[in-house]
């Protein structure tokens, strides 16, 4: 886990106050709303449908077991017992009173959290794989890389007023778990003959204009990392369109000069920046990676064999974890998807309970999937039992990783002011339809994702399935999206045809799930079978 | 830092442009700035104004006879400017680098890290709160074009 130091603590302790005296300058009516706006905007605090939504960042999805109780007791002492885990490995309150913000946000630097910079047009909260540190099969641990891009980024002084907001996301493995090619930076550190680089992948993202990023650089040596990245920005800065919101992510800006043309700009001022003394010292990539170093895995023993006399707790472990590094180890996700229930909310009690589980069985430490799970990233495989159990009592057990119930979902009309339709109560029909039905076992791998608008915070265009709430002459409305993926062999879904009623889309789930099911062959996931027989056989079940 | 030089009443300029922050010493330039086209057209101009669909580039070829670059913010949300003001340091201009238009509190002290040293702001800001805001951080994360020590270089030995 990286800690702060006096420096980092001071950037964030002088953030709490300068936000104090912004928020009683509003309280006090010296500053107008409009004025205020663009002020809390920069502190991730949102002015939704019916009360302020604070969004915390939680930098590369990992948290202590200290950073999860204090989550808790913001949720207990400041909102309605309960928080929200985002798509992008953060957290958010949807219940805030803007006298008690500035206090959130002091209880936060206790801890050593902020909001900065999780609103804004400006560079967001940098993700990561929430299994980095962990995974078999990476390189090497992402995360230092993307703590260097967090500091790098944290008032970044030319960055502040970009055309838009700007995602970026760091892996280190050929595995994609963190939809890197649909930020606007993806960043794969990569090994050639024996040497750590980046391969930079610029202009994806999802939204109203969804795009997969092409890679613009194989291989940027680590030593010029920032300077790559500021070039990367610089060019954004200077040519992303300005005359129209819709256009101004940085997608479009590669799209229409074309991948080359970037990279070829991004080159010219990447050798003038090298010039210019932006890089940090090598030795601070080193300090930094010592935070990152693996904890004190125990020799691999006898009782590494995993016990599977209980079924339920045998199914768990092959649905819910995932290979270690280190023999004797999984990585377990905790559901934060119970049958019928609303994705990515865990209660205080439940952020207690997991912060407590982490501290007994996984080093101290959590993760936050963009999928709106959480990650118990090192548990030895002889604690899972003993952690099953007590992640089933809280109802946080549920075995549905990567299943159909396990439903990426936004806020949607329930709470988000851009929302078209309800993202919440369609998941939670889905979730009860197929656990009711029975066919979420037989279905395998199924990822549903759900945006309640077309900014895509639902990750819509990235599902297996996709659901697209919209309005239809005052109506919420679904259209129904086949064939996304947000991994490795990433793919936009497309849409299948006219949208359906609330009830109607669940119908049209179950129709599309059962045409896999009848056309699938030996080994076949649903994304398998529609690449393989197309959208035509899809269309005709649903509207022939 | 030095201490911000405040013009005298009726000093340079009018209306907008106004100066109402400068951290030089030297003299205004006192005589009214061009458009880029203007100024790549005519050989004698001196003080130049960049908008934001400009490209500072095309200025750094004549650096040695710009004494001043106004950088106009038709509105504070567009940040072309700070890197056209990045840009003109990081090519060794010295001159003054003036901020003018939509220029609020909370963009001055990402301004003067670009090297913007004066402002012309359209509506004028309270100088204690400008001081305040200047003074907020103790650090910074990165190189920019002050002088600043990155908190990078402060763990690895360098002094501030």
């Amino acid at each position: 886990m990286y800690l702060y130091d006096q420096y980092d603590q001071a950037m964030v302790d002088a953030r709490v106050a300068e936000f104090r005296d912004q928020a009683q300058r509003r309280l006090d009516g010296k500053l107008s709303e409009d004025q205020f706006k663009p002020l809390r905007l920069m502190n991730g605090l949102y002015l939704q449908l019916h009360a302020y939504m604070l969004r915390v960042a939680i930098p590369y999805g990992t948290l202590s077991s200290r950073q999860m109780h204090a989550l808790a007791d913001i949720a207990d002492k400041y909102d309605r017992g309960y928080g929200h885990f985002t798509t992008r490995q953060n957290i958010q309150y949807n219940w805030i009173k803007l006298e008690e913000a500035a206090d959130i946000l002091a209880d936060l630097a206790k801890v050593e959290m902020h909001a900065i910079q999780t609103s804004g047009n400006c560079i967001r909260n940098i993700s990561s794989d929430h299994f980095a540190g962990a995974a078999a099969d990476e390189v090497t641990d992402p995360r230092p890389y993307a703590e260097l891009l967090r500091q790098w980024s944290s008032f970044h002084p030319e960055f502040a007023y970009l055309p838009r907001k700007f995602k970026i996301c760091v892996i280190a493995s050929d595995r994609d778990r963190a939809a890197m090619k649909l930020h606007d930076i993806g960043i794969q550190i990569v090994e050639k003959d024996g040497e750590m680089g980046a391969a930079f992948y610029v202009g994806g993202g999802m939204g109203r204009t969804p795009m997969i990023a092409p890679c613009i650089k194989d291989f940027v040596p680590l030593d010029r990392l920032v300077s790559y990245a500021e070039a990367c920005l610089r060019v954004y800065n200077r040519y992303g369109r300005r005359d129209n919101k819709y256009k101004a992510r940085i997608k479009i800006l590669v799209h229409e000069m074309g991948a080359d043309a970037y990279a070829k700009e991004v080159d010219e001022e990447f050798a003038h920046l090298l010039d210019q003394g932006v890089e940090p010292p090598f030795a601070e990539l080193e300090r930094i990676r010592t935070f990152f170093e693996d904890p004190a895995f125990a020799a691999a023993g006898a009782d590494d064999e995993i016990d599977r006399s209980d079924p339920d707790f045998a199914l768990w472990v092959d649905r819910n974890t995932h290979a270690h590094k280190a023999d004797g180890y999984v990585s377990a996700v905790v559901s934060l998807k119970p049958v019928g229930g609303i994705p990515g909310d865990a209660t205080a009690e439940q952020m207690h309970l997991m912060a407590d589980l982490a501290r007994d069985y996984s080093f101290d430490e959590l993760r936050v999937m963009h999928t709106q799970n959480i990650v118990l990233p090192h548990v030895r495989k002889s604690d899972l039992h003993k952690l099953w159990t007590a992640l089933d009592e809280a109802g946080l057990g549920t075995p549905n990783l990567d299943r159909i119930g396990d439903i990426i979902a936004c806020p949607g009309l329930d709470y988000c002011s851009l929302a078209n339709a309800r993202s919440i109560p369609l998941a939670q029909k889905i979730s009860q339809r197929f656990a009711d039905n029975g066919k979420e076992e037989t279905l395998g791998e199924l990822k549903l994702k759900i945006s309640g608008c077309i900014n895509a915070c639902g990750h819509h265009h990235a599902g297996h399935i996709g659901i697209l709430g919209v309005d239809r002459k005052g109506t919420e409305n679904y259209q129904l999206l086949l064939g996304g993926s947000e991994a490795e062999d990433t793919s936009l879904a497309k849409i299948t045809g006219p949208g359906f009623t609330e009830d109607g889309v669940v119908d049209a789930i179950e129709t599309v799930s059962d045409l896999y099911l009848s056309s699938r062959v030996e080994g076949e996931r649903f994304i398998d079978t529609y690449r393989r027989i197309g959208m035509t056989p899809f269309k005709e079940a649903l509207y022939g | 830092m030095a201490d911000p030089q405040y013009p005298a009443e009726g000093g340079l300029g009018q209306g907008h442009d106004e100066v109402q922050l400068r951290y030089r010493d030297d003299e205004l330039v006192d005589h009214a700035s061009v458009t880029v086209d203007s100024f790549l057209a005519q050989s004698n101009a001196s003080a130049v104004r960049i908008e934001p669909g400009d490209d500072t580039r095309e200025l750094l070829r004549h650096l040695e006879r710009i004494r001043l670059v106004e950088v106009n913010f038709p509105s504070f949300g567009d940040g072309r400017g700070y890197s056209a003001a990045r840009i003109l340091r990081e090519s060794g201009y010295d001159g003054e680098i003036r901020a003018v238009g939509d220029v609020l509190v909370d963009q001055i002290a990402y301004m003067r890290r670009c090297g913007f040293d004066a402002f012309a702001p359209e509506r004028p800001l309270n100088e204690s709160d400008v001081e305040a805001a200047l003074n907020r951080f103790p650090h910074v994360y990165q190189a920019a074009a002050d002088s600043r020590t990155p908190i990078w270089n402060l763990r690895h030995g360098d002094a501030a």
